[in-house]
């Protein structure tokens, strides 16, 4: 099992990066996506991994349990990436429908233009 | 317990909701309710300042669960003084995107900042390592909403590399969070020193790799060299008024770094002991030496200023990466200057192209170009560290500290040269901006088809004399400490003596139920 979780954080984080150096914008929040799924899974996993185990501790008798701190590290973790890859996307969005390009990089242009001036 | 520790925090967080959901529609309520909140955030700031002053380390416990169990919050000189500056710095800030209209050319910019504010506030007062990265999440979220504000296709195409860049930054402080856990067991940054100094230290390979990675989460979020590349096109691109307060947000990355390596990964622990400082001090000096020759290379006055942001943080890290005593205190003293250096510069290049346009070349001569090169004058004589104000007395304290460094000749080399750069790059934009429009105004009146058609029709702010003042505001802070420098020194030595002795903080959190 350590294997396939292990594999399975690395084949994310991997495809992850890769769409990330793509230049254009929807490859690259995919690639953000698929790097906030292996942390998560990777979180998971700094808890080590226990299978049918429940995240309580028995008073009564001595059970394995999995430790439940990453959990909750995990959920903090999936509703701020979900929030953060709505706001990308509006943004992304709006950039696009603005300057009709979806390039990430700035091109030679656009830095030299004043930014003030566009209010 | 002290509930006014949690108030820098609350307050904001009670303001903001307050802003987006009763005053949506009205903006002069708006404005009022905001700067009321940060005057309100300045008090509350010098109250805790006073308290953590006395020396001793207070501790407010979330929920009031016990310490490695829950979420702290820890009160120290560091912390106050840190809570302090974001204060101070956004008054003057507030007031002038009020006076110059940036809060209406857009919406929610007054929610937007005040939960920017509670970010930064809550980072550094946080004592929890994921709380931490909860307040790095509210801070970045605010800024993506402040860096578009006012929308236009620049200022969005260089928001969606920022936002990208990082939430990249995001997933690497997970993963550095993650392994830190899976090692230690913790993520209380108190509990977390005392776990990492009882490791063995033939097991604390993992340890090594958690504590690089954080270090590069933080030197992202401090533009340290190969990880800069976010900063100059986001704050030019920014709105100046936003870029001013960002001011602060590479200071948090520098905050972190000295509080992660101060305290969780000391000097004196075996495992990590030099690995930070080998690693950060050269990108320290190459992140100056590169801002340096950015601000000589750039053509615009707001790129110009990001760069001075870089080679500021370059001289901040310096100092930070020596890791002892004086060289924290004189990093600390720097911070403020720095930080304030900084807005005042991005506020007057917003007076700058409000008038004329960002390029550096000559055009025609804006109105009240004398009082605004006059507060040019001032930041660049502040950034580029000449006597007499205080950016002078800061990088004098950072030489002093690394005279007996290892890498004393190239520390002092890299700032002396990378000082000299600065200057030369500064004088050069400022007179080509302001001696040379004069001259330019003849080709102007003769030749009127020049290349870049007519210039920009002078926006006339709503009401210029706020913008100057606060402006004036900004100079005046830092020729107060400037004038104030010794006991504003003798407040950061006695910082750095509590950072240095990490068990005071140690046994404050751990030790009992105050």
């Amino acid at each position: 099992m350590e294997a396939l979780v292990a594999s399975a954080v690395g084949v994310m984080t991997a495809a992850g990066i890769f769409l990330i150096l793509r230049r254009r914008t929807f490859p690259v929040i995919l690639g953000l996506s698929l790097l906030t799924y292996a942390v998560n899974v990777f979180l998971f996993a700094t808890g080590r991994l226990a299978l049918d185990a429940p995240a309580v501790l028995n008073k009564y008798k001595e059970v394995p349990y999995t430790d439940p701190l990453p959990q909750a590290l995990v959920l903090t973790a999936i509703v701020i990436s979900f929030g953060m890859t709505a706001v990308i996307v509006m943004i992304a969005l709006s950039a696009y429908l603005s300057s009709k390009d979806d390039h990430i990089d700035m091109n030679a242009n656009d830095s030299v233009d004043a930014p003030g001036e566009d209010a | 317990m002290n509930h006014w520790i949690v108030a820098p925090i609350v307050l904001p967080a009670i303001l903001a909701p307050f802003i987006i959901m009763v005053l949506r529609f009205h903006l002069d309520l708006q404005r009022i309710f905001s700067v009321a909140g940060v005057v309100a955030l300045i008090g509350i700031a010098l109250t805790i300042t006073a308290q953590a002053a006395g020396g001793d380390i207070q501790v407010y416990e979330l929920g009031n669960w016990p310490a490695p169990f829950g979420i702290v919050l820890v009160l120290d000189r560091l912390s106050a003084m840190m809570v302090l500056l974001t204060a101070l710095l956004a008054l003057p800030i507030v007031l002038y995107a009020i006076a110059s209209g940036w809060d209406d050319r857009g919406k929610h910019f007054h929610a937007l900042f005040h939960f920017q504010l509670m970010g930064v506030c809550g980072a550094f007062l946080t004592g929890d390592a994921f709380n931490l990265f909860v307040f790095f999440e509210v801070l970045l979220i605010a800024s993506y909403g402040l860096m578009t504000h006012g929308g236009g296709a620049v200022r969005l195409k260089a928001g969606v590399q920022y936002v990208a860049y990082n939430l990249l930054g995001s997933t690497l402080f997970l993963f550095a969070l993650g392994t830190l856990y899976a090692v230690t067991g913790t993520l209380n940054m108190a509990d977390l020193a005392v776990r990492v100094a009882e490791l063995p230290a033939d097991d604390t390979a993992l340890l090594r790799v958690g504590a690089v990675l954080l270090l590069l989460v933080f030197c992202i979020k401090a533009a340290v060299l190969p990880l800069h590349f976010w900063l100059p096109a986001s704050y030019a691109s920014a709105p100046m008024p936003v870029a001013a307060l960002f001011a602060i947000m590479t200071k948090v990355g520098a905050y972190s770094i000295l509080r992660m390596y101060t305290l969780g990964f000391g000097p004196e622990v075996e495992a990590t002991q030099g690995l930070v400082g080998a690693w950060l001090q050269p990108a320290a000096l190459v992140t100056l030496a590169v801002g340096a020759i950015g601000i000589l290379g750039t053509q615009h006055i707001a790129r110009m200023v990001a760069f001075c942001a870089i080679t500021s943080m370059g001289t901040l890290l310096i100092a930070i990466s020596l890791f002892t005593e004086t060289a924290t205190a004189a990093a600390l003293y720097y911070v403020y200057h720095s930080t304030l250096a900084t807005a005042l510069m991005f506020l007057v290049a917003d007076l700058v192209m409000e008038r004329r346009g960002g390029a550096i070349a000559p055009t025609a001569p804006m109105p009240q170009t004398g009082l605004i090169s006059a507060l040019f004058f001032v930041g660049a004589i502040a950034l580029a560290g000449m006597p007499p104000l205080s950016g002078f007395v800061g990088k004098l304290l950072v030489l002093d500290a690394a005279r007996d460094a290892p890498d004393a000749n190239a520390i002092w080399a890299v700032i002396l040269i990378g000082s000299f750069v600065t200057i030369v790059g500064l004088a050069r934009a400022g007179s080509l901006i302001f001696w040379k429009s004069h001259d330019a105004q003849h080709n102007t009146e003769t030749d009127p088809e020049n290349e870049e058609g007519t210039p920009p029709a002078p926006a006339p702010e709503p009401n210029p004399g706020l913008a100057f003042t606060a402006v004036c505001a900004m100079a005046i802070g830092l020729v107060l400490l400037t004038l104030f420098a010794g006991p504003a020194l003798e407040y950061t030595n006695k910082t750095a003596e509590q950072l240095f002795t990490p068990e005071n903080y140690i046994a404050a959190v751990l030790g009992g139920d105050t």
